[in-house]
């Protein structure tokens, strides 16, 4: 009975689509957006509609962009058009100043090399050491090794601060609190990244392994000359994800460090907020901007292949 | 698995060995040895890492969590469960904290996914700049957490943070967001719902677009529009997308530490303290590392009945990784 009824109409509504979407582009405003999108044409949107749901964009819009434009804006505000009330937008002036001041009353050069050095330390080794292990699980042959592969991604349920004291109890017995191997060593391992690179192994042909293997190439060879080139968008979306946490990291830096040369820009940051008090947001929001900018700056660049990296384990496929 | 294994498992056409099989055997075990060794030798790094910056403290932790210890003193000291006991007592430290934690990431958890939901299906429509937007939304995930709060602790100034602005617009004086104990809460639950907002919206929305395409046609044709489209088949075909996002924000909601230690520092007094701050500052600030340890021990095994709870009812259509 349902199988009868649809029938007539559904020729007439596809057909209703194709002659409709060539006809958008030559609609008054909008046709372009509309016309390149995935599922084709449909019922068009009434006015009234149409007009709700861009005021809904734009809402959208101002809840991500405006916190973010004020953070810039007050970065670049001189002090006195920080404290006036109604507030102001927009700088009258660029006062570069609130960075020369954030720079110099807190070493942030300091902040930025060391979290420079940790962050791409630390994403190496972990990068390094996850493919290591990812290849050994994908290629070598060993017969318990999938009871490792449990024991090593089983990991992941050990929230980080249940580490966190003994974690700094082990490194002060190393005698590496406050020094870059402190920082850096305990966040190596790396269950995360090895089962996004050892997922990305197992689609690897087997066919492309076993014909390097009978041009006599050794497993290195085989990871270095065949492995690595296949799964490099999955090596630069896996150290994308590593480097991001590392340079967001908070509470293993904030209790591992104690001099304020060895801190990185997020415990700089705080110790600035702290130090400089309730009469300078000029510097305070500047110093802000030079933690946050080297992200959006990796996010702009990388934009895709960061979201696809951090959404794929949210959705199939 | 086994597929993949194959070509390893083969033994390699070598010279004049076919023919007894038991040296072929031998040369067998003996190349499986080495692959052994090998694997071992790959995975070292990894497993040492994680077992000694992992299994091992989490273990440690169990045991530090029946001592008493500061630090200062040689060695810790066996009180059995006494911190157990204390951290149960009614109107302890724990029970604050643990409110708290319940109440910050049932409004940020269930807050983000309203909110989430409502901007991927809206960014999902056929609407222009929809692509800036996604890009907006998706930044503050981005940012470090200690920038979001340092910034969210300007735009809550009640003198000149945006907070003032928006509510003198609606003619009223704008909270102490961060420094009363009415609103402390609050304030970390706001600032941390902006950063997650968008990595929520953006997972909605590309599961919205992946929605099967002729389901909705047979729906439509069948006179299902609108609401009750949204209602019995889009709310449905999301739902293993929701269950995500549900375990996975409880696990990072409970976790959030930067942000408190930027905005409030657990209070004023310990109107913000939640789990991780109080862990933290149990062991960091006042050296009550038994405390800590007890404390860190409680958090585990909530998180873990979370995570196991992810694992018995992981749909096929998630996966996880």
């Amino acid at each position: 009975m349902t199988l009868t009824a649809p029938k007539p109409t559904a020729p007439a509504a596809t057909d209703r689509a194709q002659t409709a979407e060539p006809s958008t582009g030559a609609r008054p405003p909008r046709g372009r957006g509309s016309a390149s999108r995935r599922s084709g044409g449909g019922p068009r949107r009434p006015l009234p509609a149409t007009i709700a749901l861009y005021v809904l964009v734009a809402f959208t819009f101002a809840v991500f962009a405006v916190p973010v434009f004020w953070l810039f804006s007050s970065a670049l505000k001189p002090e006195n058009e920080i404290y006036t009330f109604p507030l102001t937008w927009l700088p009258s002036e660029l006062a570069w100043q609130n960075f020369a001041e954030a720079w110099t009353s807190a070493p942030f050069g300091a902040f930025l090399k060391n979290s420079i050095i940790t962050t791409t330390a630390g994403t190496t080794l972990e990068i390094g050491v996850a493919l290591l292990s990812a290849y050994a699980f994908a290629f070598v042959y060993f017969r318990g090794k999938m009871l490792v592969f449990a024991l090593m991604v089983g990991s992941l349920m050990l929230p980080g601060h249940i580490t966190l004291l003994v974690n700094y109890i082990t490194v002060s017995n190393l005698g590496w609190l406050n020094t870059y191997q402190g920082l850096i060593l305990p966040g190596i391992g790396s269950a995360f990244a090895m089962f996004l690179l050892y997922q990305q192994m197992r689609q690897v042909p087997p066919e492309l392994v076993d014909a390097a293997m009978v041009d006599g190439a050794g497993h290195l060879r085989r990871m270095v000359t065949v492995i690595i080139p296949i799964c490099r968008p999955m090596i630069l979306t896996a150290t994308l994800i590593v480097l991001i946490a590392k340079w967001n990291d908070f509470v293993w830096p904030l209790i591992v460090t104690s001099t304020s040369d060895m801190r990185t820009l997020p415990i700089g940051l705080m110790f600035l907020r702290s130090q400089e008090g309730y009469d300078s947001w000029g510097p305070v929001m500047a110093g802000t901007v030079i933690v946050a900018l080297p992200m959006l700056a990796v996010f702009f660049l990388a934009q895709r292949r960061i979201i696809g990296g951090l959404t794929a384990g949210a959705l199939k496929g | 698995m086994s597929v993949l294994l194959q070509p390893v498992r083969r033994p390699q056409p070598s010279k004049g060995s076919a023919k007894v099989p038991q040296r072929k055997s031998a040369q067998i075990s003996r190349r499986n040895r080495k692959e052994g060794l090998l694997f071992w030798a790959l995975i070292a790094p990894n497993l040492a890492a994680i077992i000694l910056f992992g299994y091992y403290p989490t273990l440690y932790n169990f045991v530090l969590s029946f001592t008493e210890w500061d630090f200062v003193q040689p060695a810790p000291v066996i009180v059995g469960l006494e911190n157990y006991i204390e951290l149960f007592q009614p109107g302890s430290m724990l029970m604050g904290a643990l409110s708290n934690t319940a109440i910050f990431v049932l409004v940020a958890v269930i807050g983000t996914l309203f909110g989430g939901m409502a901007i991927g299906a809206l960014l999902a429509q056929k609407l222009r700049f929809t692509g800036l937007v996604r890009t907006m939304a998706f930044a503050p995930h981005m940012l470090p957490g200690a920038a979001i709060g340092v910034l969210w602790l300007f735009m809550f100034d009640p003198n000149y943070g945006l907070s003032r602005w928006l509510f003198e617009m609606f003619g009223m004086d704008s909270p102490h967001w961060t420094t009363t104990s009415e609103f402390s809460l609050w304030a970390i639950t706001i600032a941390y719902a902006w950063q997650r907002l968008g990595f929520v919206a953006i997972i909605y929305y590309t599961a919205i677009l992946d929605l099967p395409k002729d389901v909705y046609e047979a729906a439509s044709l069948d006179g299902a529009r609108g609401w009750k489209l949204f209602r019995h088949l889009t709310l449905p075909l999301l739902s293993p997308v929701t269950f995500f996002l549900v375990v996975t924000g409880i696990i990072a909601a409970a976790q959030t530490f930067d942000i408190i230690a930027t905005l409030t520092n657990g209070g004023p007094g310990t109107s913000s303290t939640t789990l991780p701050w109080m862990i933290y500052d149990q062991a960091f600030v006042d050296f009550n590392i038994g405390t800590s340890a007890a404390t860190a021990t409680v958090m585990f095994v909530l998180l873990l009945i979370v995570t196991l709870v992810q694992v018995k009812f992981a749909n096929k259509q998630v996966h996880y990784s």
